[in-house]
């Protein structure tokens, strides 16, 4: 399964309870202000390198980029992908849920 | 409501309809609930998931005459009429909010198989069947 | 050789407010360039509101129904607009309005009504499903 999370871990429990969810093999992809719980150093980013490995964890570029935050300031074995990336993922995996 | 347009014979796919937001203060409660009775013509194998606020959308007494809008709670309990009967409600999410089964509707159905036995449709589970129940499905709808 | 892919994607936001719909403007027009097919893209929530043709946003930013009108224009794309939700925030083709008696219509061109049935319709007949919202 691919999950997606377009909110900030900082403003809902969206990131949280998505994780709380996420099973060994899946992959999540945060997107618009979801990408701000890649930062490296904080709690959720923490969670992001601590999980990491049991779930694949992927960011989308562009939101990143728009965001003014770097990939050098990323959670560490978070992959950074683009649209067709994101294309790759969701074509990849049987099934997309969005956690909104 | 519009006539669904009933395409596909033949196939059955498991949809999870996962409800994860509180009613009222937003319309995706209800238009979610009107996609769950319009989807019901379409024969899928279909469940609900509530978890997070979304198990505030099936907590009885609800009484809407003070803000002007339709309570909408009474739909869930006519799911059984549209063959909707497999309702997971999230026990973490209900015991984080202070609540318990007893604080919910009571929704069932008759049974088909069993001489129309009227049966339980809400299934209090814990996260991680709820985990598992969502790495079953084919489609999830999330609102 | 990747595996060709058919997908639909539902938008549950309207313009501006959110990003929603711009992510899955990229999205789609991302899964056309390589090749796979949208069967369907479903407007529901205030995501109806991508569909009037009536919004004039100022001449340097994006204009999201315009994008939508041309990619459904290149690809043949079906944008479907949730006729239940459309009506509840007056979103109207020229058949509704006459039917409901209101004085304008206001759908864009490349988008049509339909009724909640397309969206499971979708569930059922894509490979994979992907929802953009709030």
């Amino acid at each position: 399964m691919l999950h997606t999370i377009n909110k900030s871990p900082f403003e809902t429990s969206t990131f949280a309870s998505c994780l709380g969810h996420a099973a060994a093999g899946d992959a999540v992809l945060l997107i618009e202000d979801g990408v701000y719980a890649a930062i490296a150093d904080t709690e959720p980013g923490k969670q992001i390198k601590a999980k990491n490995g049991t779930v694949s964890f992927y960011v989308l570029g562009p939101d990143v980029a728009a965001r003014g935050l770097t990939n050098g300031s990323l959670a560490e074995g978070i992959q950074v992908v683009d649209y067709a990336g994101f294309v790759d993922l969701v074509a990849e995996h049987e099934v997309a849920q969005a956690w909104l | 409501m519009e006539e669904p347009d009933v395409s596909q014979p033949g196939v059955t796919k498991k949809f999870m309809y996962v409800n994860r937001r509180a009613p009222y203060g937003t319309v995706y409660a209800l238009e979610s609930l009107e996609v769950v009775l319009i989807g019901a013509a379409f024969d899928q194998d279909v469940s609900l998931a509530f978890l997070d606020d979304g198990v505030f959308q099936i907590v009885k007494g609800q009484d809407t005459a003070g803000i002007g809008m339709k309570n909408f709670s009474p739909t869930y309990r006519a799911l059984g009429d549209y063959e909707v009967t497999k309702l997971y409600v999230e026990k973490e999410s209900l015991e984080t909010r202070g609540l318990s089964e007893d604080d919910l509707l009571e929704i069932t159905y008759e049974d088909e198989d069993d001489d129309w036995a009227e049966k339980p449709s809400i299934h209090v589970v814990k996260r991680d069947e709820m985990t598992q129940l969502m790495a079953q499905q084919d489609v999830i709808l999330s609102f | 050789m990747e595996q060709l892919v058919k997908f639909s994607v539902v938008v549950n936001e309207g313009p501006y407010t959110h990003q929603a719909s711009d992510s899955a403007y990229q999205f789609t027009k991302a899964a056309l360039e390589k090749g796979h097919e949208i069967y369907r893209v479903f407007f529901y929530h205030d995501g109806v509101n991508n569909g009037t043709r009536l919004t004039v946003p100022p001449q340097d930013e994006r204009n999201i129904q315009v994008n939508w009108t041309e990619l459904a224009e290149q690809h043949e794309l079906d944008l479907v607009v949730c006729v239940a939700a459309a009506q509840r925030r007056g979103v109207l083709d020229k058949s509704e309005a006459d039917r409901l008696g209101k004085d304008a219509d206001n759908i864009a061109p490349g988008f049509r009504i339909s009724g909640l049935g397309q969206l499971i319709d979708a569930g059922i007949a894509s490979d994979r499903l992907v929802t953009f919202g709030d």
